[in-house]
């Protein structure tokens, strides 16, 4: 059974928000839209986004890591958003995994959003119904566009390719090989929910320089008639032994 | 989490109705056994349920204001195998009907007896249907707690302490309105309903005494760590990806402050457990109409603070996500 | 409900999909609109375009939002009779009327004295036309805003290796190991550069952010390395320290490719002093490096011309040459300079622990020694000496205004230069890479005007209005050494100033110093708020009159698409196009968008049709033009030679018949020929037929050492790149600087500077790097103001632009003062806290945000988040304006007056380039009783004529007919 999913590299995500505006810009006029704004030339803006962009910072100065951290509807296996809702709005499609709402059904009583421990749904106020990422599911079937294009907005839009996309079931898809091999993990393991997205850890690279690789046979000093001397300060037997 | 008053009223006004039917059968069912004089007992169980029927309606009126599309309301019927919220979708109405029914078989005197079983105890239409009510109204009252308690992540709510606070707390602010009807009709056995309004209440306080204690020592079970999957004792939101208030920052937010909630939790204290108790026991001494109603209102003011601060206790696992902007 | 997947997008109306270039920043990416019935449907990245690569950014994502901005302006406006300058108060006239007042006007100008015109631009990517405009107009005063920007960056590295980062050149990511990011904005060059990063890092390289904060891609970085702001300059020469004294520097690369063996005249006496001696008169004077210097033959011990095949010369060395005269390598000196450069001094400077710096200095020399890269590709050199394959050592950087925005930022970026040659790093695999048409000779071959007498009523200006001086002789002055320019860019105050002074042009042309104006044009450049330093009094200094009651500068058009703060400012308001109703063209006469393998240019192509009267600034110059009868823009009987901006682009040739034009593709008249060829009038159609954009991939021998590949350099004489085939030595040493201290010290037959300004030009032209205070801390007491502020660039805002963008704007509503909680510990307030912060220039009422991500003593906020009260069609409650703060209002533009009696600039002395980030300040806890709101506050903007009324309270935006 395919379960897709999206897999996000929080290894080389910048935070630059592409994400966060290509999939508003997708979406809002597509099938989930509109995704409407408040205010939006006036004092707190507020609008309905499927994506946002988070930042972290761990640990303290001069140690710190800063994590940008996309988070979007993460299309748990096992939601506990679809189960409580009263009228089988929110559902999860059998073919494909994707948790969807039927904005026809949903009678915007937000009770999906409390079952949902991460925040990933927004009710939109202007519809006055629930929303959420659906995956692009309105276009990564879509047969009128190039292969390669049947993708979500914002993994096409992702400068750095930090969100892979993915059936998670499949042992050899590119997101499950980048989850199996780089230690990708889900969200709030404790709640069991067991989210299809999938996020891969910080990574660092340390370059390690040897004393002795400092001792060059090719020091180009040597060429210049000045054979290089040790410091000026560097104790010896001179000052310490009159024989 | 935001407390959300139509919820607060919902909850708090079936709680009253389911409380004040399962009161006046219980007399019913006191009298029947002799345990009780009724006199005139046909008109005031019809004008009691009357009045329960009143709160439930209003109760499921104010529910209308928690929906986004309350014209598409009826479609919440559809998940009863999954949703507690669907299942109490159906039974609020269902009670409605059965209180109403039960009334009306009381205030039509469509009492005679259909068959009397082991020759004593006569079994009537209203004794049947209140029977069934009594039925619907507590599941009612578990699928009501059940919505707040199935919810796992919101640990304060996922206990069994919730059902039996709503159980009780709505059952006695019914035994202490029908103390307070009785009274003001002068017909009923104000005695009765207030002793079981008094026992109800100190049981109420109990389970929900219980569940402050546990909620206080409840030690959340996801982490900022968990939340973002980094291992790090110091970690800090900087931003959360939007400056304006947005759903996430108002639906699971109270945003009081800590003395507010403190506040909150001693009027509620006081309000509906104290207040009404000591009313109720001078309610013996004197008898006045006054004072059984005064212990209803208090009580009542008291659940609309209990049932926000039960909102307001429940720290949603989504805020560790919603902490900073900038 | 409707099955998501049962009907395509593209069947819910009629669809038309369509490529031209992104604007919404600078970065020029490829991207392909899609119309709904006429609507933007979306804009996504151009999957085959070089420089994208199919992706697209926050921004270019959000272009919708851009183009239905109620803040558009739509009409030209006139201000109105009575209406004092600065209220906003204007009336809509027609084109007519504006272009009969301009014509007017500026043909009187002309006729009199063409400088009292003044055409300066913001981040226009037409400087092309704009300069040319200018040039033919005949006034020397005309700019874009690369002053205030990042010339530092330019001319630092231009002046050292012939090329600089970004639209220049940048770090061939794909194949470097280890990568140094240092002070680098992610507005520049941002979706490539986020592209290669991540690869780079999958890839297992090792990235190292120098920088006081840690935003951004620092925040990917393996390593970050706080560092105080405008210490970077202590940094590098401390490495550069390091490097030389392990040896590990790319001996081989300095001797063939750079001036650091040559012999530099040290005789105190000479004229020559500091000079490279030089044997014989080269037979050709010409913009390029002659061969025509020494190096010191240790086998004979003796000087021999440089390249003298089979000679091994010294790199380190003083020698005396057989006339007695005294002589040191460049190199030799280079060393004495860095000496008292250790690192245990630049951490005093720096705050970087020296330990580190050294461990970084042996990062870089090793990888650079150990990690060779060999390509399998032959090439050629200057020398006729063949190459049976390209080296390169994979030590990557790329750094940006943090380096640049410095008044020491000149020699920062010439240490950095200086320090990517040593590790041999230049054009090479793995290290740094040129971008067509760079490398260029050192310097490049356009100079500016020589004197006032280039200046000529009615006549076409002599020589450029920028260019690249390389003595004293190409400075832009007087007799007395008085600058003729309005910013005073090339005088001897600011005499490599080769992108302008923008960010003095008002209070100059306020002071009447050097001369009062008639006219200032401004094109899309917020010069009213966040492009100025000193914002308030730039603000006065436009509504400032004289004794007469007339306006200090008495005209000030401003060309914009936005209502923007400076739109308030203008009295002619000319409504520009957005970027999707325009043709625009990325040209190699300007900055095209090349790849390291070759040149690339694009263009724009309208997909959309203007809204309501706006027209695109192109046609605006190109009406003028021909109303002025400015010969470029004429034909010889007077009358208008183009029909308009498009038929301008395919048609205009440099020269008559130079076949170089503003396009490089798809030239001659069937379209066969590139960079140079007759015009081809299908030109256009072949651009939009490839997406927009023209790329040619050179020879892969022509794509590497390009500063001595003689193939390389050989193609782009044939293709018009560059007059000269000559090889472009990496200058370790600088003998330009160095004949400008000699003219201030008296010595040689160039012009002198003035008696006020010798010392300064003696101390700065200094022809080795070395690091000063930033100037603006000799007038500031550090005990006072312990604190530097510095902007950082949000990546889903640029600049000022985005306020406007209901989308953006929900990322980033208002800003906070970010600093370390050890800052609010000591001013005794709290996360949150209101504060003000505090320069000895001005003070602003913000609110505090701890972060760990920041060098202790540095506090920064995002760019030009805050905004004007009602500016952009905000509403004048908006979090931009009252939470929202601009941190210009703490910079001065201009220093105390010095002990010589010059008010200089707060800029770079060496180039003009404006010192940003040299502030310093402290801040303090808001009083309890004071406003929840930021200060400076200003009146509200109000809705122009013409624009379109904000909705209220729900945007619900669905392309196409009726939403559907």
């Amino acid at each position: 059974m395919t379960q897709l999913a999206l897999v996000i590299d929080l290894n080389v995500c910048v935070g630059c928000h592409a994400c966060v505006t290509s999939c508003k810009e997708w979406n809002t006029s597509g099938w989930a839209g509109p995704l409407a704004d408040f205010n939006p030339y006036g004092p707190d803006p507020h609008g309905t986004f499927f994506n946002r962009v988070q930042t972290f910072e761990v640990g303290e100065y001069p140690n710190t890591m800063v994590v940008h951290f996309p988070k979007s509807c993460l299309h748990c296996e096992e939601p506990p958003c679809v189960p409580v809702c009263p009228t089988g709005a929110s559902y999860k499609r059998e073919e494909d995994g994707i948790v969807l709402v039927d904005y026809d059904k949903c009678i915007g009583c937000k009770y999906c959003s409390w079952a949902c421990p991460y925040g990933a749904r927004e009710l939109d106020e202007h519809q006055k119904v629930m929303k959420k990422c659906t995956l692009c599911v309105d276009r990564i079937y879509d047969e009128s566009l190039p292969e390669a294009e049947r993708r979500p907005a914002c993994v096409l839009a992702c400068p750095t390719n930090a969100r892979l996309f993915g059936d998670v079931h499949d042992p050899d898809s590119e997101v499950s090989v980048a989850i199996r091999e780089q230690g990708g993990y889900a969200l709030m393991p404790e709640w069991g929910t067991k989210p299809a997205n999938h996020y891969l850890p910080r990574r660092r690279t340390e370059l390690r320089i040897r004393p002795d690789e400092l001792i060059r046979a090719d020091n180009p000093l040597k060429k210049e008639g000045v054979p290089p001397k040790p410091p000026k300060d560097q104790p010896t037997l001179d000052e310490t032994t009159s024989w | 989490m935001h407390p959300a008053f139509s919820v607060i009223l919902l909850t708090t006004l079936i709680g009253v109705g389911q409380g004040l039917f399962l009161a006046i059968y219980t007399s019913q069912l006191y009298a029947l056994a002799r345990l009780l004089p009724m006199p005139d007992h046909q008109r005031f169980f019809a004008l009691g349920s009357a009045v329960a029927v009143g709160f439930l309606v209003l109760g499921l009126f104010a529910s209308f204001f928690h929906l986004g599309r309350p014209e598409r309301a009826w479609r919440s019927a559809a998940r009863w195998r999954t949703s507690w919220l669907s299942r109490e979708v159906i039974l609020l109405p269902l009670v409605v009907m059965l209180v109403a029914a039960y009334g009306l078989i009381h205030g039509l005197g469509w009492t005679r007896p259909l068959f009397v079983i082991r020759g004593a105890l006569p079994v009537d239409a209203s004794l049947l249907v209140g029977a069934l009510a009594t039925v619907a109204v507590f599941a009612l009252f578990v699928a009501t707690g059940m919505i707040y308690a199935s919810i796992r992540f919101l640990r304060e709510w996922a206990s069994p302490l919730t059902v039996f606070n709503f159980i009780l707390l709505g059952g006695a602010s019914g035994f202490t309105l029908a103390a307070a009807f009785s009274a003001w009709v002068g017909s009923g056995p104000t005695r009765f309903y207030g002793t079981w309004a008094v026992i109800l209440t100190v049981a109420g306080a109990v389970t929900r005494l219980a569940s402050l204690y546990r909620n206080a020592r409840l030690a959340p079970k996801s982490t900022l760590q968990s939340a973002i999957g980094v291992r790090h004792p110091r970690i800090r939101q900087i931003t959360q990806g939007a400056m304006g208030r947005t759903f996430n920052n108002r639906e699971f937010f109270h945003g009081a402050s800590p003395r507010t909630i403190a506040a909150v939790r001693w009027f509620f204290l006081l309000a509906v457990f104290a207040i009404p108790v000591a009313l109720l026991a001078t309610a013996y001494v004197l008898s006045s109409v006054w004072i059984p109603a005064a212990a209803f209102a208090v009580q009542y003011a008291g659940l609309v603070a209990e049932r926000w601060y039960f909102f307001a206790d429940a720290r949603h696992p989504q805020n560790l996500y919603y902490q900073q902007v900038a | 409900m409707q099955d998501p997947t049962e009907i395509s997008d593209k069947a819910r109306g009629h669809t038309e999909v369509k490529h031209t270039t992104c604007y919404m920043c600078a970065c020029r990416c490829g991207i392909r609109v899609t119309l709904r019935d006429g609507v933007v449907r979306y804009i996504e990245g151009n999957p085959d375009h070089p420089l994208n690569q199919g992706v697209i950014c926050a921004k270019g994502a959000s272009g919708i939002m851009k183009q239905y901005s109620p803040a558009r302006l739509t009409r030209p406006l006139k201000r109105k009779p009575g209406a004092e300058r600065g209220e906003g108060r204007f009336e809509a006239i027609s084109w007519e009327e504006a272009f009969d007042l301009l014509a007017e006007r500026l043909g009187r100008i002309r006729a009199e004295d063409p400088r009292r015109f003044a055409l300066f631009t913001g981040r226009d990517q037409m400087q092309a036309l704009t300069g040319l405009f200018a040039k033919q107009f005949g006034t020397p005063n005309y700019a874009a805003h690369g002053g205030f920007c990042s010339v530092n960056m330019a001319a630092g590295l231009i002046y050292t290796i012939g090329g600089s980062f970004w639209e220049f050149g940048g770090p061939d990511l794909d194949r470097a190991k280890l990568f140094f990011m240092i002070g680098t904005a992610e507005d520049h060059h941002s979706n490539p550069l986020k592209i290669a990063i991540s690869r780079f890092k999958r890839d297992g390289g090792r990235f190292v952010a120098i920088n006081p904060v840690r935003t951004g891609y620092a925040a990917i970085a393996d390593e970050w390395v706080p560092i105080r702001p405008g210490t970077d300059g202590a940094f590098l020469l401390a490495v550069i320290h390091e490097l030389i004294h392990t040896g590990l520097y790319d001996r081989e690369f300095l001797i063939r490719y750079t001036n650091a063996p040559e012999l530099v005249n040290q005789d105190p006496d000479s004229d020559e002093f500091g000079m490279f001696v030089r044997f014989e008169v080269p037979p050709e004077e010409g913009c390029f490096d002659p061969q025509n210097k020494l190096w010191w033959d240790p086998a004979v011990d003796r000087p021999v011309s440089t390249h003298t095949p089979g000679v091994d010369p010294r790199l380190l060395g003083a020698f005396r040459l057989p006339d007695g005269t005294p002589v040191k390598t460049a190199f030799q000196l280079l060393m004495e300079r860095v000496e008292p450069y250790t690192p245990q001094w630049a951490e005093g400077v720096t705050g970087v622990p020296a330990a580190t710096i050294r461990r970084l200095a042996y990062e870089m020399g090793v990888t650079a020694r150990d990690q060779k890269i060999e390509l399998p590709i032959p090439w050629t050199d200057v020398w006729d000496h063949d190459h049976e394959s390209v080296v390169g050592s994979p030590v990557a950087f790329h750094a940006m205004r943090g380096l640049a925005a410095h008044s020491n930022g000149f020699h920062t970026i010439r240490a950095l230069g200086i320090l990517m040659t040593l590790l041999g790093t230049i054009d090479t695999p793995g290290g740094f890479r040129h971008k067509a048409p760079f490398p260029r000779p050192i310097p490049p071959c356009a100079k500016p005007p020589k004197g006032p007498g280039d200046v000529r009523p009615g006549e076409v200006l002599g020589g450029m209005p920028l260019g690249w001086p390389a003595d004293p002789d190409d400075l832009f002055v007087d007799e007395q050494g008085r600058p003729v320019r309005i910013d005073k860019a090339f005088s001897w105050e600011y005499p490599l100033a080769v992108h302008g002074l923008m960010h003095n042009v008002i209070t100059n042309a306020w002071k009447g110093d050097p001369y009062p104006i008639d006219t200032l044009m401004l094109f899309m450049a917020n010069m009213a708020w966040n492009s100025s330093m000193n914002t308030t009094e730039v603000r006065r200094m436009l509504t400032d009159k004289d004794e007469n009651g007339r306006y200090k500068i008495p005209f000030v058009v401003v060309a914009d698409a936005f209502e923007s703060e400076t739109v308030a400012f203008a009295d002619l308001v000319l409504p520009d196009t957005t970027y999707l109703e325009r043709h625009d063209v990325m040209s190699m006469l300007d900055r095209p968008i090349s790849e390291y393998d070759g040149p690339v240019d694009s263009v724009r192509i309208p997909v959309l049709p203007p809204k309501g009267e706006c027209k695109p600034f192109q046609e605006v110059l190109i009406e003028l033009g021909a109303r002025l009868g400015l010969p470029a823009f004429v034909n010889e009987d007077g009358s208008r030679k183009y029909k308009d901006y498009p038929d301008f682009v395919v048609r205009y040739e440099t020269a008559p018949g130079s076949g170089i034009g503003f396009l490089a593709g798809w030239r001659g008249k069937n379209g066969d020929r590139f960079m140079v060829g007759e015009p081809n009038p299908r030109q256009w159609e072949r651009y939009e037929q490839n997406g927009g954009f023209f790329h040619y991939a050179l020879p892969r021998s022509f794509q590497y050492m390009r500063n001595w590949n003689k193939g390389y350099l050989t193609w782009a004489r044939a293709n018009g790149l560059t007059r000269y085939a000559e090889p472009i030595n990496c200058h370790i040493y600088s003998e330009i600087l160095q004949k400008f201290r000699l003219a201030a010290q008296g010595k040689g037959i160039t012009r002198k500077p003035p008696e006020a300004l010798r010392e300064r030009v003696e101390y700065f032209f200094d022809p080795l790097p070395f690091w000063h205070e930033p100037l603006e801390s000799l007038y500031t007491d550090p005990k006072r103001y312990p604190l530097r502020a510095v902007t950082q660039r949000p990546m889903p805002m640029y600049h000022s632009w985005d306020s406007q963008n209901a989308w953006l704007r929900q990322i980033h509503t208002h800003n906070h003062l970010f600093m370390h909680p050890s800052v609010g510990r000591a001013g005794a307030f709290d996360d949150g806290d209101w504060v003000w912060v505090e320069s000895p220039w001005g003070k602003v009422r913000c609110m505090a945000r701890f972060t760990e991500a920041v060098e202790p003593g540095t506090v920064w906020t995002w760019n030009a988040i805050g905004k004007g009260a009602g500016a952009w069609a905000l509403h004048p409650k908006a979090n931009e304006s009252q939470k929202g703060f601009l941190l210009n209002h703490l910079i001065t533009e201009e220093l105390p007056e010095d002990p010589n009696g010059l008010r200089a600039s707060n800029s770079d002395p060496v180039t003009g380039q404006a010192g940003w980030y040299d502030v310093r300040v402290r801040v303090y806890k808001a009083a309890e009783g004071e406003p929840r709101a930021t200060e400076p506050q200003f009146p509200p903007m109000k809705r122009l004529p013409g624009m379109d009324k904000a909705p209220r309270r729900w945007l619900a935006f669905v392309a196409g007919l009726k939403g559907r």
